[in-house]
């Protein structure tokens, strides 16, 4: 049989609905796979080969036993350090959960056991999901499967650098200004941020609970599809969870028909600042959907340029206050109690040690844009700006079914580039920040390499509240499309990992 | 001017229960001041007579039964506690009065 | 080390200063889970086991607001005639402190669910009389409640001086009330009682919307006063501070009655008033300076973007209306007409916070006049006595009803019931254990009573002669005897029978 890690996640449960080959095979190939990849990519921080195996097995048996099963059960799954699952150590990136193990399961693990899908293990991630590069995790830098002097986006680099490494075909992750999206665009592979509300938080170690977002990576449409229909729907675990059936979006994934579909490409995101080999691969993919029957249009955002400062005022207020619980007292690191500290010093010093830079910035800018006198001026004009922002959306969404920009303004970037320079690291999230701030679905779909450094390119499309399913409409015709053009999905491209044994 | 000094940065940070070492403070307060310089850019919106947002979605009237559910044990309430006693949490003496 | 502070004497104090009060009443609600979790509430139950994610404030977790204590703080602020919010939000205060999981209350903040009430409380006015005053309501709000530390190491288990702290998170999330007055203006020498009547207003208020427990014994109610004094005659609002834990009614007055006292000192000395939080000491009776009022109060108050908006349908607030129990004034002046008491009875009871222990009692099937001597006698000397409230006596409306039901059926007399609440009061068992142990039956044996009887007929020639000449009063004196004879644990009724018999009248 060929190598079970380059199948997809529908190739594989054929391959276990047939009987051509079980959840613990497949299970075990990917662990094979990190074993041997991880040391140069290191996706993860956590393996649970045991976990993962007693899992797989699970599956077969009961596939064994004739029990009806969801559609992708046995498949093996990559998971987000900031989501929680009861036993298995939990960092969100920090120094500060170093060795916590959570007594519960978020909601999310919770609908993958039901699907019978296969948690592998943990990925790194940049610390508590502050970060557009993992350079911000405590634990290490993750490096991209394309070019291992890279990074692979942030803050969910590591689920992606793990699916564009063969290491899992599906990860979690969630997205907050574009956790999910801009990893994926910078491994070439699929990221889904759907609706907010769409898939429940609980569970999830919040950055900024008016933003954060949990969704489906992968490296093809359908598959994310499949796995956003697994985790989404309603949780009354999670008061903002949106109480309606999850859209269509594996029927979309499969139609992937944009006949008169209007698509709008927003004004503001692109041009000047934008690398060109970006610039060109976004504007073939227009045109290839206008030969697919789109109809497109451009369509002015006028306050997506406040997006940025409007969000770097809203999560870090958000984040000081949910940040707040990491004190040394329930749970995590303790540093300094020698008996003689109180209790008010033991958590000055334990953030102190356990936090890092960009967490310390972010935890100090939001508790000032919060401080009385400054609170008008920050924290409230910006949720004003959020409201232009929604407005904005509204209105282009009256002309247009669904908006597309780049995902990023540039291609993966070389490890240690920008850690010193704070803003240009924010400003890696021009295109996909608006959509956390309306609430938006959103994704980013591969649609090439820059010609200049051959690093892959992410398309960027984002729907109304609830239209998951349009995306996947969009993603699925330019992959089809592609892959015609191709021969294959973008990530048949990706250069050959050096395996070590 | 910078928008934001060393002085209200460390207070900032003892307000944020962060005991920051002087070179820590040397490096950050520029780079918060730097910051600050670019989310400040909100206040170039007019935007007097505009709602403010606050959650994503305008969502209301989420409310669940009053129903008990299952608690942890208390040695799994306790499982991750950096120190327990009596089946409490054993934490360093307080010294402040509660707020 | 605490430093007593001079005091000024209460009269004096007020020949020159006018208080200025505004009360915080903290209510933890008695409904079944916690404010934003399913854990249960049960009072003293083992550390730490009604706890979850959501209490404990574990990474991930997320809050669900409790219905049911929305429709609590609904029926309160309706009951203080306060306008419900059509739409409202939680907001995160945030500070640090180990027994608040998340570093954050969640509460409201200038978006209470009930708000710009008002209420009405009666005080005696010394002759005979009595007086009514109006409070203002600000608000009443929504949060949730702390974990309880245990301060170790050190000599008074107090936080100074402990080597380190326990902590509890049983009672994190419990819902509360907050209940916020505007300031009480009164006559001067009225304030202090004015604030224990009102507090005293809201235990009986809140016990008969059943939100509430109000056990203040338990915390169920909790009183932060704040004070400030002005100069007679002066607009000029002075530095007012706020004194925590005044929990009972008792306290309440004096602790107010202190800080004026202490606050009088300081100004005539042309001494300032530090801006801070008091804690009362009831054992001592005096307030000790708590922590001074400083930037650290800056609590960054947002809308908490992990729950959404709670807007109260009309139609719902119209219903919960409909469930409220008739005004406190309307319910008082009916029960007086169904209990034929005289006002200066139904002040005696008010007064003596046996109201809705009397109610109670009535409802168990117990003459109201009967239960007022029981609840405003026997047991109102033993609260007195031992400086509790009345309902903090481990007696209760059930075994007031059992005793009573025990002297209807003449198995006790008043003189052995009065021997059961004592004994129920000292925590010596049921009434039926009590009068086992201390042997306190009604000899209801007609031959030893019938002995008795010849006894003291024998006695008492002298009296036998004055009541057979016409004088049927004078068999009081055998009466007496007998009840002696048989160490009151005699019917007296059963006896006059006994003796007139014997005596042929």
């Amino acid at each position: 049989m060929s190598d079970l890690t380059r199948k997809t996640a529908v190739e594989l449960a054929d391959l276990m609905s047939s009987g051509e080959t079980s959840s613990a095979e497949i299970t075990q190939a990917h662990l094979d796979r990190i074993a041997a990849t991880d040391t140069a990519v290191h996706a993860f921080l956590h393996v649970d080969t045991e976990g993962a195996l007693a899992q797989a097995a699970d599956v077969d048996s009961r596939r064994a036993a004739g029990e009806k099963l969801g559609p992708l059960a046995g498949v093996p799954l990559a998971l987000k350090d900031v989501l929680t699952q009861e036993g298995v150590p939990t960092t969100a990136g920090s120094k500060i959960l170093e060795g916590w193990k959570p007594p519960y399961d978020s909601t999310v693990v919770k609908r993958l056991r039901a699907a019978g899908i296969v948690i592998l293990g943990k990925t790194n991630m940049d610390e508590f999901a502050m970060g557009s590069s993992t350079e911000n995790s405590a634990y290490g830098t993750t490096h991209n499967p394309w070019d291992l002097n890279r990074i692979p986006g942030g803050s969910g680099g590591g689920s992606s650098a793990a699916v564009s490494a063969y290491q899992a075909p599906l990860a979690i992750g969630t997205d907050t200004g574009g956790s999910i999206r801009q990893p994926a665009a910078f491994t070439g592979t699929v990221g889904i941020k759907p609706t907010y509300g769409g898939t429940s938080r609980y569970g999830l170690i919040a950055l900024a609970s008016s933003l954060d977002t949990p969704g489906p990576c992968a490296r093809t449409t359908l598959d994310a599809a499949l796995l956003h229909e697994a985790i989404a729907g309603w949780d009354p675990m999670d008061s903002t969870s949106i109480n309606q059936d999850v859209p269509p979006v594996v029927a979309a994934a499969r139609n992937g028909d944009v006949t008169g579909m209007r698509i709008g490409v927003v004004k503001e995101l692109g041009g000047e600042g934008y690398q060109p080999g970006v610039g060109a691969r976004f504007h073939e993919a227009v045109e290839l959907l206008t030969k697919l029957g789109a109809e497109v249009v451009e369509v002015s955002c006028p306050h997506f340029q406040y997006a940025l400062p409007a969000y770097y005022l809203i999560l870090p207020s958000e984040a000081s206050s949910n940040l707040a619980k990491f004190d040394a007292m329930r749970f995590g690191l303790r540093v300094g109690d020698d008996g003689e500290n109180d209790a008010e010093k033991v958590m000055s010093l334990t953030r102190e040690a356990g936090f890092g830079d960009e967490v310390k910035r972010r935890i100090m800018l939001g508790t000032h844009a919060l401080s009385s006198g400054y609170y008008d001026a920050y924290y409230g004009q910006a949720q004003k700006v959020r409201t232009l922002i929604a407005r904005d959306f509204a209105r282009a969404y009256e002309q247009v079914d669904v908006l597309v920009s780049p995902a990023t303004p540039t291609t993966a970037f070389a490890i240690g580039d920008r850690v010193n320079d704070p803003i240009a690291m924010y400003k890696n999230d021009l295109c996909t920040i608006p959509s956390n701030l309306a609430g938006n679905a959103a994704a980013s779909f591969p649609v090439g390499l820059a010609d200049e450094d051959g690093m892959p390119v992410g398309f960027h499309v984002m729907a109304p509240v609830m239209r998951d399913d349009l995306l996947y409409q969009v993603g699925a015709a330019l992959e089809s499309a592609l892959a015609d053009q191709w021969g294959g999905v973008l990530m048949s491209k990706a250069p050959e990992l050096e395996v070590t044994r | 001017m910078p928008s934001i000094t060393r002085e209200e940065v460390a207070h900032l940070a003892r307000l944020a229960r962060i005991e920051l070492s002087d070179d820590e403070l040397d490096h950050l307060a520029p780079q918060l001041d730097q910051i600050i310089g670019l989310v400040a850019q909100v206040s170039d919106v007019a935007a007097e007579d505009i709602p403010p947002t606050s959650h994503a979605l305008p969502l209301s009237n989420v409310m669940r039964e009053d129903v008990n559910v299952p608690c942890l044990t208390p040695e799994q309430a306790l499982s991750g506690a950096p120190a327990a006693e009596e089946q409490r949490f054993r934490v360093p003496r307080i010294l402040s009065e509660e707020a | 080390m605490t430093v007593v502070a001079d005091v000024l004497p209460i009269d004096e104090a007020l020949a020159q200063y006018d208080p200025v009060m505004g009360l915080e009443v903290h209510v933890e609600l008695n409904t079944k889970s916690k404010m934003f979790c399913g854990c249960p509430t049960e009072f003293g139950a083992p550390p730490n086991t009604q706890t979850c994610p959501v209490c404990l404030g574990l990474p991930g977790a997320l809050p669900v607001v409790n219905a049911r204590a929305v429709e609590s703080a609904i029926k309160i602020g309706l009951a203080l005639n306060c306008e419900i919010a059509e739409w409202c939000r939680f907001a995160r205060k945030n500070y640090f402190y180990p027994d608040m999981p998340k570093n954050f209350q969640t509460s409201q903040y200038d978006e209470p669910i009930a708000f710009n009430g008002w209420t009405e409380v009666t005080i005696p006015s010394g002759d005979g009389e009595t007086e009514t005053y109006r409070i203002e309501i600000e608000r009443a709000h929504m949060e949730e409640d702390t974990g309880k530390s245990t301060h170790v190491g050190g000599a008074t288990g107090r936080i100074h001086g402990a080597s380190h702290s326990l902590v509890d998170y049983n009672r994190a999330g419990i819902p509360l009330i907050e209940i916020v007055t505007k300031t009480i203006e009164v006559p001067p020498a009225k304030a202090a009682a004015v604030a224990r009547a009102y507090v005293s207003m809201l235990r009986d208020l809140l016990l008969a919307l059943d939100v509430s427990d109000v056990r203040m014994d338990q915390g169920s109610l909790r009183c932060d006063a704040n004070v400030s004094l002005k100069p007679h005659g002066s607009s000029a609002l002075g530095t007012r501070t706020e004194t925590k834990n005044v929990n009972s009614f008792r306290s309440v007055e004096r602790a107010i009655t202190y800080e004026i006292t202490r606050q009088a000192a300081i100004l005539s000395t042309g001494g300032k008033i530090l801006q801070e939080t008091r804690h009362w000491h009831e054992d001592t009776g005096i307030t000790t300076s708590g922590r001074e009022k400083s930037d650290a109060d800056d609590y960054r108050y947002f809308p908490e973007p992990d729950l959404v908006p709670v807007a109260p349908a009309r139609e719902w607030v119209e219903e919960i209306r409909a469930t409220l129990p008739e005004a406190p004034p309307v319910r008082r002046a009916r029960l007086q007409t169904e209990w034929g008491f005289t006002d200066l009875e139904m002040r005696d009871v008010i007064n003596g916070g046996a109201l809705e222990l009397i109610v109670k009692t009535v409802e168990l099937g117990v003459d109201a006049s009967a239960a007022k001597k029981w609840w405003l006698g026997e047991l109102a000397r033993a609260a007195n006595e031992s400086a509790k409230e009345l309902g903090d006596l481990g007696v209760g409306p059930e075994e007031v009803a059992e005793v009573q039901k025990l002297v209807d059926e003449g198995a006790l007399n008043d003189k052995l019931a009065r021997q059961v609440f004592d004994g129920l009061v000292k925590g010596e068992g049921t009434p039926a254990e009590i009068i086992e142990a201390r042997g306190l039956a009604l000899v209801s044996d007609d031959s030893a009573l019938s002995e008795a009887v010849d006894r003291a007929i024998a006695a008492n020639p002298d009296v036998v002669e004055k009541v057979q000449s016409g004088k049927p009063a004078a068999a009081g004196a055998l009466i007496g005897a007998v009840m002696k004879d048989m160490r009151g644990q005699a019917d007296a009724a059963k006896v006059r029978e006994l003796v007139n018999s014997k005596l042929g009248i």
